[in-house]
């Protein structure tokens, strides 16, 4: 019984110290009526930076950049976490694929 | 209309490089059209599953399902290539010898077909929940549909028609070149696959490591122009590759050349000395 009891605790160490070495900066955007907003996100360079983009939209969209080395699709009426950098300071442009004339964006790594 | 049929191409495309360079790749193996049909199918019959479930493969492993799910996909992909060029390697002499007869032990196919099988029903897989994804929100959003929906579809058949093209393209090449070329072909696809892969992983949070960019090339070609894709599909261009990636791509391609060199059959190599 103590043993388990060990254990579990150890996993639960282990869980905390692997959140702790994931929890990147965070920033967000949504998506609604195939529109950024913010369209323009700031984010710290050289470092990892997770983008959590909300879609409103009851359609889904992929958030599409080759800059950002991302490729991922955001179902209709939700969330996604986009994971990029680190990133050498500088304007990273994205879209929405589909729906590229207007669900444009930047990310600006300073 | 256009902007729908540019998109569903786009994807398609990149699918049908794939299928064209296998179809060639197999030219002469009894029953591939078969296998090719079998994958195709399969991969298109994935695609509506996959589209289908994307909400709860997004939501899985803490949001990172996507990604480890495309990972996965390429992952195998390129393990698939890798058997199928070994196995050609060691007998790509004997079907090029018996290409023009008619009876070829179908046994003797079977085995990078299936191989092929999976590789070609991954790319329509990976490639086509996106279409389905894309036709989807364009019936979903109701109004205005049809045109885009015809765009779409047309898009299918443009796409279908430049894997054609590939194909076609391909064997024009003359019986005595094409094994060696079809295998370095899938050599550099397995390369680039698999940098894609890890670029996956990379994204998912679960391999982090030597994440600095090493180059950034978009000033002169970009990934979003048209030929930037097709060498991206082709041959894994990619404007701004990490460490890893740039890692990933050597290790598989010169893996591949010692799979190749392993596998090749031990005849008449006093004669022909390496002349690589």
């Amino acid at each position: 019984m103590p043993r388990i009891a060990v254990l579990i605790a150890s996993a639960a160490l282990l869980t905390v110290t692997l959140a702790a070495a994931r929890a990147d900066d965070t920033a967000s955007t949504t998506i609604k009526n195939h529109v950024f907003s913010p369209s323009e996100i700031k984010v710290p360079a050289n470092k990892r930076v997770t983008i959590n983009v909300t879609n409103d939209d009851a359609t889904p969209e992929e958030f599409d950049s080759h800059a950002l080395k991302v490729e991922k699709v955001i179902p209709g009426k939700s969330k996604g976490a986009v994971r990029i950098g680190p990133l050498k300071p500088g304007r990273y442009p994205f879209v929405g694929e589909y729906h590229e004339s207007t669900a444009k964006g930047v990310v600006i790594a300073e | 209309m256009l902007g729908a049929l540019i998109i569903v191409f786009r994807e398609v495309i990149e699918a049908g490089l794939i299928v064209g360079i296998v179809m060639a790749a197999t030219r002469g193996v009894a029953g591939r059209g078969r296998w090719v049909t079998y994958g195709v199918i399969a991969g298109v019959l994935g695609a509506t599953i996959v589209a289908f479930f994307a909400g709860a493969i997004s939501q899985a492993f803490e949001g990172s399902g996507q990604e480890l799910f495309n990972a996965t996909i390429l992952g195998i992909a390129v393990l698939m290539l890798m058997w199928h060029n070994a196995w050609m390697a060691r007998h790509g002499r004997e079907i090029a010898a018996e290409m023009r007869q008619i009876g070829m032990a179908v046994s003797e196919g079977a085995k990078p077909l299936t191989a092929l099988s999976v590789v070609v029903g991954l790319a329509v897989l990976r490639e086509g929940s996106e279409v389905v994804l894309f036709l989807y929100g364009i019936f979903a959003s109701g109004t205005s549909g049809t045109a885009l929906f015809v765009g779409g579809v047309l898009g299918v058949f443009a796409g279908a028609a430049f894997t054609a093209l590939t194909y076609f393209g391909l064997v024009a090449i003359p019986n005595r070149y094409i094994f060696s070329v079809t295998s370095w072909l899938i050599a550099l696809l397995a390369a680039g696959l698999a940098a894609q892969s890890v670029q996956f992983l990379n994204n998912a949070g679960t391999v982090t490591a030597l994440d600095s960019t090493v180059w950034d090339t978009s000033w002169i070609l970009s990934e979003g122009s048209l030929l930037g894709r097709l060498l991206h599909t082709l041959i894994g261009y990619t404007e701004r590759p990490t460490e890893l990636q740039l890692i990933t791509y050597i290790v598989i391609l010169a893996l591949m050349g010692v799979l190749m060199r392993i596998a090749r059959p031990p005849k008449r190599t006093s004669v022909h000395a390496p002349a690589e």
